[in-house]
């Protein structure tokens, strides 16, 4: 039978805070899923079955949550799969959701991915030491900023351009309603005067902790025709690769561009800069832009990527707008951030970001990386029907 | 549908794993008895997909280790499910399904001795007004058993009688950790452990891993003369309140055995962890009496936290590469009291 064409057609997600001190769990996730099934003009009774994503379960405290969310998220008497592949876990949950439909196995796909980083303590949860493990108790931060110095070197880069990413970012996230920080008047000089915390990487440069969900209505192609501006799939990828191994480049991590040449390659794309219109890429700390710009494809390796940035490329009105939603440095509810990628990228090819939509978007990227930069899920949407 | 068939299959089972949490080191030869069966390396696999649990290993990302088993580098397509194999195995069928990938390799581990696995499996309760009370998970199995022997739906001599006929049957199953049978008289004669439940009624505390290896079409005729064709792939969820379901019924289960053609099923592998859970799923498949049940002995003898549903899968499947049957299910469930389950048959036309 072949892949059947698969598009989104509803996207919701919260808005993100620290503390959603006012939604359970199940409250969380169904204020995502409510304004997707909204959008999607559709009822939780039509769907057919629900995806779930998550990262840890230490997170919040509870072993499979979603289970005691079955009935809440209106599984009950449905398939639900839950996935967990790290940070990269939103995208690789809304892929298995497309597969569902790509499969031929289901038309009308639900699914959510939700961090309600507020039930417990993400920093301890990193930290349980593990035998034969390195430990890592300086959190993410401390566990990144070696790479990124490793960047800064191998690229020549002037030091200030993370902080042209966290200034661009922060003022994205002033159009986009449902981010967590709206920190107006961040400038390259404020950024620049924030507190070092793991050097290179300043306080300003460094992604929030947030409670939120967000969700994705997936459907077959009949049932999209009734969308008014279905947002297409036109290829997904998932790749892994080791955590500790001397021939590994944290850097550019092999894991990542084979990912991104299979991508491109199923989408149909030669020239990712050319042909990309907007592009959501997971930037936990603010120099992953550059860095990531170059894994995958968009600029030349050691220096295309912040020159890219730094040339104002990046930006709403650059050659390729990057996070236009804010991104993850302006909202980070870890489970949900990859599926916050996908689902933007999906709102800019239909012409749904509202403040914070790139003019004629026709194709997207939606970009989600986890672990110690060893697990990534991507994928291209766009506004027309895939033609292979 | 593409032809999607189980050819290899392997599994360890313990009651004490001594290892690492991860069970990194259980799992290689695992992945090399999959490649002996196959034929295979790690490169002509196309897709992985494994299932575990952070809380089990306690730690967060389980699989992050695990994924050493395989040798990642270069790269490869992988997934990972924070649940049991069975549903691993899904995933994998999917993506092969999507035409993407022709082969697959799935594989699942748990060491559930590493902490108390009653009180850890308490954790999947609803955790603003169930879990601060903290039921185990065999005294809420004791309540399922309770409420059906009430309501005349089971008593306790059928349950010894599921109990005595797997310990039996586990005596030729080298993986299985409890085994025995004597006879229903002498197991009612055992002391309680969780009334209703005594202990050969509760599976055993379980630590183990297993893979299975997925192929399409002639992939699949290249590895075995008699593939497991998965002909049905179902699997639902009920809600988990307790003080809201009826306990003596499995409406998942149900659900899934409708969506399924069950008739001609000469071997049903049910992963019932309590022996009355056999009867609710006996019930819930419509298994005529001559489908011989658990022959591998089940979840009553050896039930490895993330995997004992798959192992169904495995243990079916293997019967059909011998030839012993033409047409099997394997079953795997989740969650309190059989809240989640899926069934998955199995046949061996060519």
């Amino acid at each position: 039978m072949g892949k059947q064409p698969a598009a989104v057609v509803g996207v919701g997600q919260t808005h993100h805070r620290a503390k959603r001190l006012d939604v359970s769990m199940a409250g969380l996730c169904r204020e995502a899923i409510d304004r997707a099934l909204e959008d999607a003009n559709m009822t939780l009774d039509e769907i057919d079955a629900i995806v779930v994503g998550k990262a840890p379960d230490l997170f919040e405290g509870v072993m499979m949550p979603e289970l005691f969310m079955a009935e809440a998220l209106g599984a009950a008497g449905k398939p639900l799969l839950r996935v967990h592949t790290a940070g990269s876990v939103g995208g690789s949950t809304a892929i298995v959701a497309a597969s569902l439909v790509q499969a031929g196995v289901h038309k009308k796909v639900l699914t959510v991915a939700y961090e309600k980083q507020s039930e417990s303590n993400a920093m301890w949860a990193l930290s349980v030491p593990l035998p034969f493990n390195m430990p890592v108790h300086a959190g993410a931060g401390g566990y990144f900023a070696p790479h990124v110095r490793s960047y800064i070197r191998r690229s020549e880069a002037p030091t200030h351009v993370g902080a042209i990413v966290a200034a661009k970012d922060r003022n994205n996230a002033l159009k986009n309603p449902y981010a967590h920080l709206h920190n107006e008047g961040t400038t390259v000089e404020s950024v620049l005067a924030s507190q070092m915390l793991w050097d290179p990487i300043r306080y300003d440069e460094t992604c929030p902790s947030s409670d939120g969900a967000c969700a994705l209505v997936i459907v077959s192609e009949d049932i999209a025709a009734a969308s008014p501006n279905p947002a297409w799939i036109h290829g997904t990828v998932m790749r892994s690769e080791a955590t500790t191994a001397a021939e590994r480049d944290q850097v550019n991590p092999q894991a990542s561009r084979d990912a991104a040449a299979a991508l491109w390659k199923q989408a149909g794309i030669t020239s990712p800069i050319d042909e990309i219109d907007a592009a959501e890429i997971y930037v936990p700390f603010s120099w992953f832009e550059p860095m990531w710009l170059e894994s995958l494809g968009f600029a030349d390796a050691n220096g295309g990527g912040w020159r890219l940035t730094e040339s104002g490329g990046t930006a709403m009105d650059g050659v390729l707008p990057v996070n236009c939603s804010g991104g993850v440095l302006s909202s980070n509810p870890i489970g949900a951030s990859g599926m916050l990628r996908f689902g933007e990228a999906a709102l800019q090819v239909r012409g749904a970001a509202g403040e914070h939509q790139v003019d004629g978007a026709r194709k997207a990227l939606g970009h989600a990386y986890g672990g110690g930069s060893q697990f990534f899920a991507m994928w291209v949407v766009g506004a027309e029907k895939p033609t292979n | 549908m593409r032809d999607v068939a189980v050819v290899g299959f392997a599994q360890r089972q313990m009651p004490e794993f001594d290892g690492s949490p991860t069970c990194v080191e259980m799992l290689v030869p695992l992945l090399a008895e999959c490649y002996e069966q196959t034929g295979w390396t790690r490169r002509d696999i196309g897709f992985w997909c494994s299932g575990s649990s952070d809380y089990l290993a306690g730690r967060s990302f389980s699989f992050v280790s695990a994924v050493d088993a395989i040798g990642v580098i270069p790269p490869v397509n992988e997934s990972h499910v924070e649940m049991d194999l069975a549903w691993a195995m899904y995933e994998a069928w999917l993506k092969i399904q999507t035409g993407e990938v022709d082969t697959a390799l799935v594989y699942a581990f748990g060491k559930s001795s590493a902490g108390v696995l009653r009180r850890t499996l308490g954790l999947q309760l609803e955790p603003y007004t169930m879990t601060p009370l903290w039921p185990d998970t065999v005294s809420l199995a004791g309540l399922q058993a309770r409420a059906g022997i009430d309501a005349g739906a089971w008593d306790e001599a059928a349950m010894a009688e599921v109990a005595n006929r797997s310990l039996t049957d586990a005596e030729k199953n080298e993986y299985s950790i409890r085994k025995g049978g004597s006879s229903v008289e002498d197991l009612l004669a055992r002391p309680m452990y969780a009334d209703p439940l005594r202990k050969h009624d509760c599976s055993p505390v379980t630590d183990g891993a297993a893979a299975i290896v997925l192929a399409a079409g002639d992939k699949a005729r290249d590895v075995r003369d008699k593939p497991a064709w998965i002909s049905g792939l179902s699997h639902y969820i009920d809600p988990m309140g307790m003080g809201t379901r009826d306990l003596t019924r499995s409406p998942s289960a149900a659900r899934a055995a409708a969506a399924l053609d069950l008739s001609g099923v000469e071997v049903a592998e049910l992963h019932a962890p309590f022996s009355h859970q056999e009867l609710i799923l006996r019930r819930e498949l419509g298994l005529a009496d001559d489908v011989r049940i658990n022959p591998s002995g089940g979840a009553l003898t050896s039930n490895p936290m993330f995997s004992g549903g798959g192992i169904r899968i495995g243990e079916t499947a293997s019967r059909i590469w011998s030839g012993e049957i033409s047409k099997g299910v394997g079953h795997a469930t989740s969650g309190p009291a059989l809240q989640q389950n899926l069934l998955c048959t199995l046949e061996g036309r060519n």
